[in-house]
């Protein structure tokens, strides 16, 4: 397809942005914002504290009982109403969209409830009361697939709910034939793009007509309005699904919104009232949606010189505790791209997909990019090591080569375009690489830790809805029929007046789709940039729209923009042949601009451009024959190249494929291990640019988020698969003091197969720079294992060397095993002032225990060995009311008692064993304790930085307690001060 | 001594954008919801209620605030100013907004009246701010889109901008 | 995130807080900034029965000089007391520490004795009372006590006040002559809570450091005079004896580094800049 160079030049200008005044003054209309009808609830969502556990009962009677509470709604309620969700694979397993009989992961929805305010109904989730049974978790993807691994859905009979393998070349050949085998094994973390504005949903059911109508701020693509559809047991068009105006934020993240859509449909339903549902932050953080956990083993055949013959990939990948569409998508995405931008013709994959006791995956930017190309270029920069060969040159000899294109990968994408050499050599002259690398020799001179990095990739966009059946077996696919394609929908309509208005499916969260439009389509029809409005709400009740539409795989500018030149294209052609007939001319005679309509050889005739667009509506009949008319005009175009799967599993995953090269020169503080960037230099093909600051504002906007997956931010889980990030404060997004602002430089190879010539642009760096900072924090410090999020802690361990031991033997304990981990173990003692006999008896004694157990509300002797209490806890304004159950056992009179105790309460629930020794010393007893104690829910998300020390208070107000009850020690007034130093001897 | 008691809606009063409003609010009502749900003033966004993200910042008595971390109760009497002030009049954008415009300092927009609520109580202040200043103030914003590059630059063009006009006004 | 529903006092008198702390006990809760309760609140961490807004209480909100140390009253803001202008000049430590303290934005409402009362275990506040040997007024209905800062933190958010007392002032004790003061903090993000903060204070005779993020709450040594292996050891022993723990965002190891490296450089700073 040709393209255009517009006479006006709107398209490629930098121009302000439409959007921007509304946004600056407080007018934006996000879903918060919109107004609802009078009558609307709130909605609230009771969420499991547990990663695994049975759901015995759950008694919603006190929070019913509440003024202003409309419903209580479970997870059976929501099942009666709606069929478990589709599920990617074919598999036997149920997907809902909250916890029935059993909960999955920390987070996981329970209990709905429906009431006046979101105050309200807050106050009655505190009032639900749930008996859980807690059940083994498994966290780690690898442990997931052992035989002996906790099920979390027996019905499927293992945690692996998909396993394929492909071959493409001849990969056995290759490796068998190779000089050097060479191989990673990366496990890379959880992140999320998390956006500022969290989930929303306002719903309403009609009973009358057995319809629903939802507004969310919903991201598509719209292939998940079938999914909800299906869900809500509607055909789709009793399922009215709308976006609003603006959006903040999204990222991929909120297509997960689905879920809740259908929750709240289902709360109006059965609360009879419209609901409205703002998700919180510490619900988005712990359940909204998160990026693919993912252990990769990748091995290269590779030649003397670099040249890499063969890859073989082994992914296990953890898509969390359901299978959620379009899940395992993150997997496939980049199917057509497993060999980055280098050619390679022999490839093997293995690909499993595991559930693990974690939040649900989805969506984010860069979807599927970093797990790959962090492997990918991990490998290359250690091919390069152990050959002792240039890194860059390993690089050069492998990209696919200039003249190459389109190029045919191994697994079946077609890159469209471009010149990978040149565009690497231009960034390494223009972005200053020998500079680098001088500054790299004097900061190591000086005696500085400083390295570079280097990655290559490819970035796809435009995503074919196909793809993801390459999940699928040949013999499957062909049974479920062929899926290809990626409809992109544009429509222009002209008004009475002949004004413009131009309609898209794009859902935009923040790119500034209404500037580009008006761009393209002003351009186009010779009009002035204002004259041209356009309208991105998307209404699946009124608005042309499809599987397609929607936000995502960074389709606007290939896709969307270029529909919409199509659609001007078809509205001005009828328009210049209206024009012609009153001009008198051709219809290839007639130019548009400035808003009139006009004779390219006699530009005094013209007629201005309202006049001839409002003809369709005042006078048809003057048209000439075979016009129709030019009122409104949809198209639809879907790209040819975007094929189903071939039989053998080739996969065109994407239309387009942008083409990147980062390099970047970190500084270590030796010090501290604080990591510095120094210089960034990213290079991109990303086609023709349709606006120069929003490609730079999505450049920069990725980098920014890849600097926080690369150096601060993980959805961290405990061991017992308590949630550890749940507040900013622990998922730590980059300020900006931690964000350096990159080179950007850019190549343009426009694509061959999209309407203006454009590629995506918005995910390139989420692939490419948490790799490209990992290889320079390598190269700074020799290390071969990094693993991400780069905190300053785990820097220390790859630079610091063996620890100075204390002075002091009795001192060095030994460290707990792993950060994050939750299990708390201290000891201490503290002398009482009475005799073991009378300690132990106090110990066996209900109304002693009432007096020392820290905030008891009255003790409950269930047997001479078993108490029951509800307790208060806390340490200063943090207080909760718990449920305990204490056993005594392994009783030795009077000298030692092991103490089993667990807790459940709104914040949370712990459990712990603790061994109580009693020594005589002159009369006085010396309590000594030792305990091991696990805390999780809620607290362990939001507290962690807190929680050990927290809980420490709480056990030593428990010592305390004791020691006061049998009349303290010998001293009186500084007891208190005296226990403290007693109880300080911790872990 | 007046307890106000917890379950009943109070009356508040206070100073908003320059005109004295009243609302009837629980004590435990935060102040991004009073000025969003009661008072209709949906411009200051919520993004943590937790004083992390700065998306709902505000200014109190002329100095930048979390809307999130403040309880109706404590608003009493304040002369508070949101992101719906800053504009001399409709149709026309401030100094600050125009340059956030011109360098595309925003795109969702979500966290930028916040950013523009701290930015414009600083400048007011220090028309001479440096960018370190800047940055520093800058910090207590996240802003998921834009990488902050384009922030800064706003916000150097927005006290380059202002320096002209004092000088002019000189 | 909406906090539970709970009573509130505009009090117009300290005599009406402190009857009200008497009669609700540990229901009740001072208010000042809010700026790390109502965070508890929102997430309902913590349910007071009733808050106490000390805020209207214009006696409260004054600094002050008496007997060579300054009295920071309990509605003063962080923001203000970091614009006194006398700030520097009588308090090097605090003009240094209190910029690392959250942000400007929570700045402008948290309150100095908000953050020793709250005794988060990495705040700038508590370390800077510890390292100077400040001290915290607390007031009940019946009588006034002052508490040393090394007797004021027991634990994690764990302090002296008892129930029915509020803090009504804390004292820093005037910079002598001839001494020198640094602060150094290490975070994850600029305004983070602290992995590890130091605090230093060397006259000629003494030199003592304090250290907060490590411990359940800030801790203060005094160490050797010279500045060789003594003092590695000496930071040594202490990196050990602060009972450091992994979690998120640091591991134990990096937080004893940390003591080790940021408590020397903090030790050497402070020796330095001796007026």
């Amino acid at each position: 397809m040709s393209v255009n160079q517009e006479s006006t030049g709107l398209v490629g200008r930098s121009m302000p942005r439409v959007e921007d005044a509304a946004l600056l003054t407080g007018r934006g209309r996000y879903i918060d914002d919109l107004p609802t009808r009078r009558d609307t609830a709130h909605l609230a969502i009771l969420r499991s504290p547990h990663a695994h556990a049975e759901i015995r009962s759950i008694n919603a009677s006190k929070a019913l009982a509440l003024d202003g509470v409309h419903a209580v709604i479970t997870g059976d309620d929501v099942a009666s109403l709606t069929r478990s969700l589709t599920v990617g694979v074919k598999a036997n397993v149920e997907c809902w969209p909250m916890a029935r009989e059993r909960v999955r992961y920390v987070g996981e929805p329970v209990a709905l409830v429906v009431a006046e305010t979101r105050y309200l109904a807050e106050d009655a989730l505190d009032l639900i009361e749930v008996d859980y049974g807690v059940l083994p978790v498994v966290m780690d993807p690898k442990a997931a697939l052992q035989d002996e691994a906790p099920l979390l859905h027996p019905s499927l009979g293992s945690n692996c709910i998909s396993e394929r393998s492909f071959r493409y070349g001849d990969p056995e050949k290759a490796f068998s034939e190779a000089r050097h085998r060479i191989a990673v094994e990366i496990s890379y973390p959880r992140n999320s793009c998390t956006p500022i504005e969290t989930y929303g949903v306002i719903a309403e059911y009609d009973p009358g007509e057995d319809a629903y109508d939802v507004t969310a701020n919903f991201q598509g693509p719209f292939s998940i309005h079938a999914v909800v559809a299906l869900a809500l047991k509607v055909p789709g068009n009793r399922m009215r699904l709308r976006t609003p105006p603006d959006s903040g934020g999204s990222f991929g993240v909120k297509q997960g919104v689905f879920v809740y859509a259908i929750l709240a449909a289902v709360a109006a339903r059965i609360s009879g009232r419209p609901v409205k549902w703002i998700e919180d932050r510490l619900e988005h953080l712990m359940a909204s949606v998160s990026a693919t956990n993912r252990v990769t083993r990748l091995e290269a055949a590779v030649e003397p010189d670099g040249r890499v013959t063969a890859l073989s990939w082994d992914q296990i990948e953890d898509c969390g505790a359901h299978l959620r569409a379009p899940e395992p998508a993150t997997l496939y995405r980049m199917h057509g791209n497993m060999t980055g931008a280098y050619a390679i013709s022999n490839l093997a994959i293995r690909n499993r997909v595991v559930l693990t006791n974690k939040t649900p995956t989805g969506l984010n930017r860069g979807f599927g990019g970093p797990q790959i190309y962090y492997p990918l270029e991990r490998l290359m920069h250690r091919i390069a090591d152990e050959l002792g060969l240039d890194r860059l040159e390993v690089i050069r000899r492998n990209l696919v080569p200039s003249g190459a294109f389109p190029y045919r990968t191994a697994s079946g994408a077609l890159l469209d375009s471009g010149d990978y050499v040149a565009a690497f050599e231009a960034a390494l002259k223009d972005g200053g690489f020998d500079d680098l690398v001088e500054r790299r020799k004097r900061a190591r001179e000086a005696g500085k830790l400083y390295g570079i990095g280097l990655a290559a990739a490819v970035e796809p966009s435009v995503s074919n809805m196909g793809y993801i059946t390459t999940v699928l077996t040949p013999q499957e696919r062909a049974k479920a029929g062929p899926k290809n394609g990626a409809q992109a929908v544009a429509t222009i309509g002209i008004d009475p007046l002949g004004a413009v208005t131009v309609k898209v499916a794009s859902v935009p969260q923040g790119q500034g789709h209404r500037t580009v439009l008006a761009q393209v389509v002003a351009d186009r029809l010779g009009l002035p940039f204002e004259a041209v409005r356009v309208n991105t709400e998307l209404d699946t009740g009124r608005d042309a729209w499809s599987i397609a539409s929607g936000n995502y795989s960074s389709r606007f500018a290939a896709a969307v923009a270029g529909t919409a030149r199509l659609a001007a294209d078809r509205i001005r052609e009828r328009l210049a042949a209206i024009a012609a007939s009153q001009l008198n001319v051709e219809a290839a005679q007639v130019e548009f601009a400035g808003g009139r309509i006009f004779d390219r050889n006699n530009p005094d005739n013209s007629v201005s451009f309202n006049r001839v667009a409002a003809s369709s509506h005042w006078a048809p009949g003057t048209l000439p024959d075979g016009i129709g008319h030019t009122i409104r005009e949809t198209v639809f175009w879907t790209p040819e190249q975007l094929e189903a799967p071939t039989p053998v599993d080739g996969i065109n995953s994407s239309l387009c494929h942008g083409f990147i090269f980062d390099f970047c020169g970190i500084e270590i503080d030796p010090a501290t291990g604080a990591v510095r960037i120094d210089k960034y230099v990213t290079m991109h093909d990303c086609g023709r640019i349709l606006h120069s600051g929003m490609v730079e504002g999505q450049v920069r906007g990725a980098f920014a988020q890849a600097v926080g997956a690369a150096l601060f931010e993980e959805y961290a889980y405990g061991e017992d698969g308590s949630f550890l990030s749940g507040t900013l404060a622990d998922y730590l997004m980059p300020t900006v003091m931690e964000t350096p602002e990159p080179v950007i430089l850019h190549y343009e190879s426009p694509s061959p197969f999209t309407p203006l010539g454009a590629k995506g642009v918005g995910e390139g760096n989420c692939m490419s720079t948490p790799v490209c900072i990992a290889n320079a924090i390598a190269d700074a410090t020799g290390a071969s294992d990094i693993t991400l999020p780069l905190s300053p802690g785990r820097i220390a361990d790859l630079i610091f060397g063996e620890e100075k031991p204390s002075s002091n033997p009795q001192a060095r304990k030994p460290a707990k095993a792993r950060p994050g981990e939750r299990q708390l173990t201290g000891e201490g003692s503290a002398t009482v002032a009475a005799s073991r006999e009378a300690v132990w008896k106090m110990l066996l004694d209900p109304a002693t225990l009432e007096a020392i157990i820290p905030g008891a509300h009255g003790v409950e002797k269930v047997s001479a060995t078993h108490f029951r209490a509800d307790v208060t806890l806390g340490v200063g304004p943090v207080k909760g009311r718990y449920r305990a159950e204490i056993k005594l056992s392994d009783m030795v009179e009077p000298e030692a008692v092991t103490l089993s105790g667990s807790t459940q309460g709104a914040l949370g629930f712990g459990s712990g064993v603790g061994r109580i020794t009693l020594t005589d010393a002159d009369g006085k007893t010396v309590v000594g304790y030792r305990y091991e104690a696990g805390i999780g829910g809620k607290v362990a998300s939001v507290g962690g930085r807190l929680l050990d020390g927290a809980a420490r208070v709480v056990i030593g107000q428990f010592f305390q307690a004791l020691a006061r009850h049998a009349g303290g020690g010998s001293g009186g007034g500084g007891i208190l001060a005296r226990l403290k130093a007693l109880l300080g001897g911790r872990s | 001594m007046p307890q106000l008691t917890a379950r009943n809606r109070h009356r508040v009063a206070f100073r908003l954008n320059g005109r004295q409003v009243e609302a009837l609010a629980e004590n435990r009502m935060l102040l991004s919801d009073l000025l969003r749900h009661e008072l209709g003033a949906t411009g200051t966004h919520v993004g943590c209620e937790h004083g992390v993200c700065g998306a709902c910042t505000i200014q109190v008595d002329g100095a930048p605030a979390r809307a999130c971390l403040i309880l109706a109760a404590q608003i009493d009497g304040a002369d508070v100013r949101t992101v719906e002030a800053l504009a001399p009049q409709p149709g026309r954008l401030s100094v600050l907004q125009a340059a956030f415009r011109e360098k595309h300092g925003l795109q969702c927009g979500f966290c930028t009246p916040g950013i523009l609520m701290t930015l414009d109580a600083f400048l007011t202040t220090r028309p001479d701010a440096s960018e370190a200043e800047i940055r520093e103030h800058l910090s207590g914003h996240l802003c998921r889109c834009t990488g902050y590059a384009t922030i800064v630059a706003a916000a150097l063009a927005a006290v380059e901008e202002l320096r002209k006009e004092q000088k002019e006004n000189a | 995130m909406k906090p539970p529903a709970f009573d509130f006092l505009r009090p117009d008198t300290q005599e009406e807080v402190l009857e009200t702390l008497h009669r609700a006990g540990s229901d009740a809760r001072i208010i000042a900034g809010g700026q790390s309760l109502v965070p508890m609140l929102n997430m309902r961490l913590a349910r007071p029965g009733v808050l106490i807004d000390i805020m209207p209480l214009h006696a409260l909100r004054a600094i002050r000089e008496e007997r060579g140390e300054v009295i920071v009253g309990a509605g003063v803001r962080q923001a203000e007391f970091e614009a006194w202008p006398q700030l520097a000049e009588k308090l090097p430590l605090l003009s240094q520490a209190i910029g690392w303290i959250g942000h400007v934005q929570t700045r402008a409402r948290g309150t100095v004795c908000g953050s020793i009362a709250h005794a988060d275990p990495s705040a700038e506040l508590p370390l800077s009372l510890i390292a100077l040997g400040g001290s915290v007024r607390l007031a009940s209905r019946r009588r006034r006590r002052t508490v040393p800062a090394a007797e004021f933190f027991l634990g994690m958010m764990s302090t002296a006040i008892a129930e029915g007392e509020m803090i009504e002032a804390v004292a820093f004790p005037v910079a002598g002559r001839g001494t020198g003061h640094a602060f150094r903090e290490i975070g994850r993000r600029h305004g983070d809570f602290a992995i590890v903060a130091c605090a230093a204070v060397s006259d000629g005779q003494t030199t003592r450091l304090a250290v907060a993020g490590v411990d359940d709450h800030p801790r203060r040594f005094d160490l050797p005079q010279e500045d060789g292996g003594a003092l590695d050891d000496a930071l040594n022993d202490i990196a050990w004896s602060l009972n450091a723990r992994d979690d998120l965002h640091a591991s134990a190891r990096y937080r004893r580094e940390l003591v080790r490296r940021l408590g020397r450089e903090t030790v050497m700073e402070a020796r330095s800049c001796r007026s």
